[in-house]
């Protein structure tokens, strides 16, 4: 079975322990987090965790299987790129004697659809929202006349069809 | 957390003794104790130090309802409460102190994981405000323990135990058991809180036993009615789930050849003409060879563990495999299934059992016989009935089974007396074969004794362990002799490290790197502990020994010195398949 990109979203209880638990999952089994979120969901008291990985679907699903097992998770989801809208967000803090210096700069922030966070003296910081491979291509272009600070953020990600969560926790309290 | 009022029997007996308890103002300490009684807990083992010390000033208060037994060390009370809770099904407990206390624990920890043993395990922490500053005995015990617990939660408030203890009772025992852990900072032990406790009956985020699918059910039920070589593989979800009744009723009414996992063992009596014996690496012969020859392969209340399966690329791949289980993450985990039943074993062969036609599929178990036959000539004759001059494990397990008539609880430690022990003890009652079987852990047995005799006092428990994994735990020895806790103990002495000394024989050229023991005195280190004590080394006295120590009601230590050499057969080497099994 082929490598693929998997998203994993994971509904949990906000637990103080419970990142430790899923990471050792894939710990144990020597895997790689390419990339990791955990935010609010859709649903209040409910967190949920976004967790990219390259391995193949077997894997994924196995893997998935052992994070629902933990007590604290409510539901985990696995789904390739074609299944999700994802973006990741990243900022990019380069010097402001290169917006005057450097003619091409301009053109650069005009043509990456990225934001001006601020402008000092010193530095100015753009942020992009976007797909990786958007985001590594801006961060090419701009590499050659230096990077005084790169960030990345983990990918979020929803789907196109839908998780069934808030049904989930219904049918629990109805069965109390 | 969501907790309602209980409403089976159990609880109602619980209810009064919380009612009675209802905004009572104590220490978090006292509380513990509580809710401990509240859960029906009697007996617990376990070692003091610092961080717990508020807890066991009230078990000193409460000593008359609560038994603490103090183990020589932390992992001896694991291993105890281990053995409670598997041969009682009840939940074991066993507390330490924070720290090495708290780590010591950690092996007795993943062995209760990877066998879905029922635990709870209490340990002290340093007080709140010194958390993260390396204070004295301090460890990251839920960190540690994380990868090893089905659930950890650290308790840093009183007014946070009686949820949590109830939840960590009732995480441990649903579903698929396992240990819990729970650590208790310091503060939280001397601090007061208005005490009520109410039992856990569900968390949201967790659903123990999955709801029986139908449709499953009967898919399986064709596949078994139609099959021609149907063969059956239980492990331990049939005693975990107590479905010994409705396997021995399914195997019966469908005439179905039945092997067993090492932890499966003892469900169905070892007489039943349709127990087949065991699969596995040191299993029987036809159990493992006709895994590849049967037309549908039901798997039981089993995880298709790689000592079971062997290569997985050769296993069973001519069977349809149904797999009834209880945890969805063992589904297509190793072994793909054509068909899943999920839910508690005993509740899906009830759902069953009306669906299967009767048959006897007399030929297809006559194909066992006679590799039974085989495996007789070639292996077991010599080794139960041997007529070399040196003594052999099979011999010594025999000699058991005909004095204890079958009736025994065997604990057996890690090695190659286990596998013979597993192999030739003889059961009539479930839940009598307790072993380390997922982690494998040498040390294991003679605590687990301890815990086993005292869950099921009534019965014979007999420890079965080799020269190497006795020394791991010797010193409950200790405990055995201040209870006077009446358990047998056979330490079959080869004076080798026997399982990897085979491996060295057959895979590294016999290479016996570090594993000749220079033993010592065994029956001096036993009547050290007062405890009587023999040594056998001649066929002739082993038969009398074995029926005097069968007939003592104090403990008992034997040791039997065996053939120094002996290998364990039949043997699928590591990453073979079933069909290669080795009879030599």
């Amino acid at each position: 079975m082929e490598k693929q990109w998997f998203t994993i979203s994971v509904y949990s209880e906000n637990n103080v322990g419970l990142l430790n638990r899923i990471s050792g999952i894939f710990l144990k089994r020597h895997i790689n987090i390419e990339s990791l979120n955990v935010s609010k969901s859709e649903i209040s008291g409910v967190s949920k965790f976004t967790i990219v990985v390259h391995i193949t679907e077997d894997w994924t699903r196995k893997i998935v299987g052992q994070i629902e097992k933990q007590i604290e998770v409510i539901k985990a989801f696995y789904h390739t790129d074609e299944e999700t809208i994802y973006q990741e967000s990243a900022l990019f803090k380069i010097a402001s004697s290169l917006l005057f210096d450097e003619r091409q700069i301009q053109n650069i922030i005009k043509e990456s659809n990225s934001q001006i966070v601020t402008v000092s003296r010193d530095f100015f910081v753009l942020a992009k929202t976007g797909r990786k491979h958007e985001i590594d291509e801006m961060h090419d272009l701009f590499e050659p006349f230096g990077i005084m600070q790169f960030v990345r953020s983990g990918r979020i990600a929803v789907t196109k069809s839908e998780m069934r969560i808030t049904a989930m926790l219904n049918e629990f309290q109805e069965q109390e | 957390m969501e907790t309602v009022k209980e409403k089976n029997q159990s609880a109602n007996e619980a209810k009064p003794k919380a009612e009675q308890q209802k905004g009572t103002r104590m220490s978090g300490a006292e509380a513990i104790i509580h809710c401990l009684l509240a859960e029906g807990v009697d007996l617990l083992y376990g070692y003091p130090g610092g961080a717990i010390m508020p807890v066991y000033d009230e078990l000193y208060k409460f000593q008359d309802k609560l038994t603490h037994i103090l183990t020589r060390h932390e992992q001896g009370a694991t291993h105890a409460a281990q053995g409670y809770a598997r041969v009682s099904g009840k939940v074991g407990v066993a507390m330490a102190t924070s720290g090495p206390g708290a780590t010591n624990l950690v092996t007795g920890l993943a062995d209760a994981q990877i066998d879905s043993t029922p635990m709870v395990c209490l340990t002290g922490q340093v007080p709140r405000h010194l958390l993260g500053s390396d204070a004295f005995q301090e460890t990251d015990i839920i960190g540690i323990s994380t990868p090893v617990t089905k659930w950890n939660h650290q308790i840093t408030k009183a007014s946070e135990i009686p949820e949590v203890m109830a939840k960590a009772f009732y995480i441990a025992k649903s579903g698929r058991p396992g240990p819990v852990l729970v650590d208790i900072t310091k503060n939280a032990q001397f601090d007061e809180l208005d005490f009520t406790y109410e039992k856990c009956t569900g968390v949201r985020s967790y659903k123990p036993v999955p709801k029986p699918d139908m449709s499953a059910i009967k898919s399986a039920a064709n596949s078994i009615n139609a099959a021609k070589k149907p063969y059956i593989v239980w492990g331990q979800g049939v005693i975990l789930g107590e479905a010994e009744e409705e396997l021995k009723a399914l195997i019966e009414k469908a005439g179905i050849p039945a092997a067993w996992t090492i932890m499966g063992e003892s469900a169905i009596p070892t007489s039943h003409p349709l127990n087949v014996g065991m699969v596995g690496m040191h299993g029987n012969y036809g159990p493992n060879i006709l895994t590849n020859e049967c037309d549908v392969l039901l798997a039981i209340g089993m995880r298709f563990d790689d000592r079971v399966t062997g290569s997985l690329d050769t296993y069973a791949k001519q069977a349809k495999v149904i797999h009834f289980e209880i945890d969805p993450a063992e589904i297509n985990k190793n072994v793909k299934a054509d068909v899943a039943v999920l839910g508690n074993a005993r509740e899906t062969l009830k759902l069953l059992l009306p669906l299967i036609n009767e048959n006897s599929h007399e030929a297809w178990h006559n194909v066992f016989k006679e590799k039974y036959q085989i495996e007789f000539d070639t292996v077991i004759k010599n080794d139960i009935h041997p007529t070399k001059p040196g003594l052999t494990m099979g011999e010594v397990i025999e000699e058991i089974n005909l004095a204890t008539k079958n009736k025994a609880v065997i604990v057996t430690d890690v090695g190659q007396h286990q596998m013979i022990a597993c192999r030739y003890a003889k059961f009539e009652d479930s839940k009598s074969n307790i072993t380390s079987g997922g982690l494998g852990t040498m040390g294991f047995a003679l605590p687990a004794a301890i815990g086993a005799k005292m869950g099921a006092m009534e019965r014979e428990v007999v420890a079965i362990i080799g020269d190497g994994g006795y020394q791991m735990t010797i010193q409950e020895l200790g405990v055995i002799f201040q209870h006077q806790i009446p358990v047998k103990i056979v330490v079959l002495n080869n004076d080798h490290l026997g399982m990897v000394r085979q491996w060295q024989e057959l895979f590294f050229e016999s290479r016996y790197a570090s594993t000749v023991m220079v033993n010592p005195d065994f029956v001096k280190i036993a009547e050290g502990y007062h405890i009587e004590a023999k040594c056998v080394s001649e066929r002739k006295d082993l038969k009398s020994t074995v029926a005097e120590m069968i007939a003592s009601d104090k403990p008992y230590f034997l040791e039997v010195k065996v053939e120094k050499e002996d290998n364990v057969f039949p043997m699928i080497p590591s990453g073979a398949s079933v069909s290669d099994i080795r009879l030599k």
